[in-house]
């Protein structure tokens, strides 16, 4: 691995960080919305009102933004606050901590999303794989135009489809939410089981919106690896057909798959977010959304804050293990 | 721009020839016309809150209300005349913001790929960064900040993030023809760049900025039915994604309402399976080595 990437690559990474945090910052001093004023006033339409509880959200409001302080004072400050991961309160259920609540949250949606996307990089990879096979041609005929129509549709529409068929029509599986109501977590085998049922539809969600590309693009590899000269010398050797498919072919195809699959998961991460929010799937994409509908603006910023962050952190330590598996990007210089 | 028309009159026997295009265009003038002709048949207030009764069904199912095809939502409104009321609002997102953003992206892709150079490398960095930050999340933290935005305006915000992969896109195939004969010899021929660029490069990647521009819409009716769903947007304004977002508010997957966002979902499911069957007819004529493939 040369230093040049490790340099390059860490460099990108620290500018995605500075601007996050520093959109995070400008975008609500620049907006003329006041949440404090406008939760005020929402409470004082309900008529309900209590002052001692909007005193402490205000003080907490003021300690935490330092309005009276010059502009640069702020932002050091901000720095500060994000550094130490201290995202605000609430608005909605304040005191809440924004950053409890999305603890809260976050082994919901990293146990739904990496189990799925693995499952579906891994499914489509083997998929697009046979596909190419020269024996599979009549099947490739119906399934690439059913692949290509799964790609072309956004995978939390196909939620609909399945929570209507699968949950209404005839319910075999529960209508949202992560576990049964009344249903206390711990480590046994009635908390697994309810938490698997309430994942499997949100899965399958997203593990069809997952496969339609990666088959496709796996596909379009195979082609072009089998097109290759050292393909050709394999075959005049005489090596057996399922060896140069899956130790010539198969192999040499995949590694343009891993990059796919970093770009990948920034669109799966956006639409998981609404996968959960229409299963009601307690992750951090639904506690987004109730923080959308709940005007819960520090509530917001601190969950879009923290997945922007995660996932730059997540492809940083893809994009630095990949040279691990293809040795050929180590001679690479720029 | 003659060298233009050329390519342009070709279009018409290429389209015939291209069964994929022809379907795709076929496909999305359908779900315009549904949108611009059937407002002539509708009754534009029908689409109001308590236009009809709540939550009756189909027409032609019982207890359906004659004159109400699709049935009413639960705050009464006609869901026929809602969804073609709401579909020319968002294909008018996608074109704003598709041509928005592969605007910004030819001029980015154009200038960084033929000037190279330090302008060259910002350009690299912006999509760089772009590219790894879901660009839906920069969408919510704005949307949510900015109050009574109007489509266009959101068109506006999303064109803002649409360009990165694009630029990209042009960017290579532009370094890839700039070492190309014919454009040497223009150049030696003393041909100005601006010349070149608009003489020889644009009408030579005409359809693939076309299919540039058709999966940038794509994504921008993508990402605006997410930030409906969320409830971000407007509301004021009929949209495919507004319906959907009532659709969930109000359970109508467990009230079994499923006139309510079948509608929607199928108008929005055509339209992506017709935006995605152009883009790749468009691919093929761009690509020809792409046609024997698939």
């Amino acid at each position: 691995m040369t230093l040049d990437y490790v340099l390059r690559r860490t460099s990108l990474l620290v500018v995605v960080i500075f601007l996050a945090v520093s959109l995070n910052f400008v975008i609500p001093r620049l907006s003329p919305i006041n949440p404090i004023r406008q939760r005020m006033q929402q409470l004082a339409e309900q008529g309900g009102v209590n002052a001692g509880k909007m005193d402490k959200l205000i003080a907490a409001y003021e300690k935490k933004f330092g309005l009276d302080q010059p502009m640069w004072k702020q932002y050091i400050r901000y720095w500060g606050d994000v550094i130490r991961l201290d995202l605000g309160s609430s608005i909605t259920f304040f005191p809440a901590k924004v950053k409890t609540e999305i603890f809260r949250a976050m082994p919901w949606t990293i146990g739904l999303l990496l189990t799925t996307s693995a499952i579906g990089f891994t499914l489509g990879t083997f998929f697009g794989a046979a596909l190419s096979w020269p024996g599979m041609r009549r099947f490739a005929t119906i399934a690439i135009p059913a692949l290509m129509t799964l790609s072309a549709i956004p995978f939390y529409l196909l939620g609909f489809a399945l929570l209507y068929l699968l949950a209404v029509v005839w319910p075999i599986f529960p209508f949202g939410g992560g576990i049964d109501i009344g249903q206390t977590i711990g480590l046994d085998w009635a908390t697994v089981t309810s938490i698997f049922r309430h994942a499997l539809l949100p899965a399958i969600a997203i593990i069809l919106g997952a496969m339609g590309f990666t088959a496709l693009g796996m596909r379009g590899m195979m082609i072009t690896t089998m097109g290759e000269d050292y393909i050709n010398m394999a075959e005049y050797k005489g090596l057996p057909d399922r060896v140069i498919f899956f130790r010539y072919a198969l192999r040499n195809a995949m590694l343009p798959q891993v990059t796919g699959f970093t770009i990948g998961l920034t669109q799966i991460m956006a639409g998981a977010v609404l996968v959960e929010l229409l299963f009601s799937f307690p992750g951090v994409g639904f506690l987004l959304f109730r923080g959308v509908q709940g005007n819960d603006y520090f509530m917001i910023q601190g969950v879009v804050l923290f997945i922007i962050l995660s996932v730059a952190i997540g492809l940083f330590i893809m994009d630095m293990l990949y040279p691990l598996i293809d040795p050929r990007i180590k001679y690479r210089r720029s | 721009m003659d060298v233009a028309l050329r390519i342009a009159g070709t279009l018409p026997g290429k389209i015939g020839r291209n069964r994929l295009l022809a379907a795709g265009i076929a496909v999305v003038l359908s779900i315009a016309l549904f949108g611009f002709v059937g407002r002539v048949f509708i009754d534009p207030e029908r689409a109001d809150v308590g236009g009809g009764g709540p939550s009756k069904p189909p027409a032609w199912m019982s207890g359906g209300q004659p004159g109400y095809f699709l049935g009413t939502d639960v705050q009464g409104r006609d869901v026929l005349a809602d969804v073609i009321l709401g579909t020319p609002g968002t294909m008018r997102v996608g074109i704003i913001a598709g041509a928005l953003g592969i605007l910004i992206a030819t001029i980015l892709g154009f200038t960084s790929a033929y000037y190279g150079g330090l302008w060259d490398n910002m350009v690299i960095l912006a999509t760089d960064v772009l590219m790894t930050v879901p660009a839906l999340l920069i969408l919510i933290i704005i949307i949510s900040m900015v109050s009574g935005l109007s489509l266009e305006a959101m068109a506006l915000f999303i064109a803002l993030l649409a360009w990165p992969g694009p630029t990209r896109a042009i960017r290579s195939q532009v370094l890839i023809m700039r070492e190309r004969a014919y454009i040497q010899v223009a150049k030696l021929n003393g041909m100005s760049d601006v010349k070149i660029i608009f003489k020889e490069m644009i009408p030579n990647l005409f359809p693939f900025l076309a299919a540039g521009f058709v999966g940038a819409s794509a994504g921008a009716v993508l990402a605006s039915i997410g930030l409906h769903a969320l409830g971000l947007g407007p509301h004021q304004q009929p949209s495919l994604g507004l319906t959907i977002y009532w659709a969930i508010q109000f359970n109508a997957l467990i009230r079994d309402m499923w006139w309510w966002w079948t509608a929607p979902i199928i108008l929005i499911v055509g339209l992506f399976l017709g935006l995605f069957m152009i883009s790749a007819g468009l691919d093929q004529i761009a690509n020809p080595r792409l046609r024997t493939r698939v």
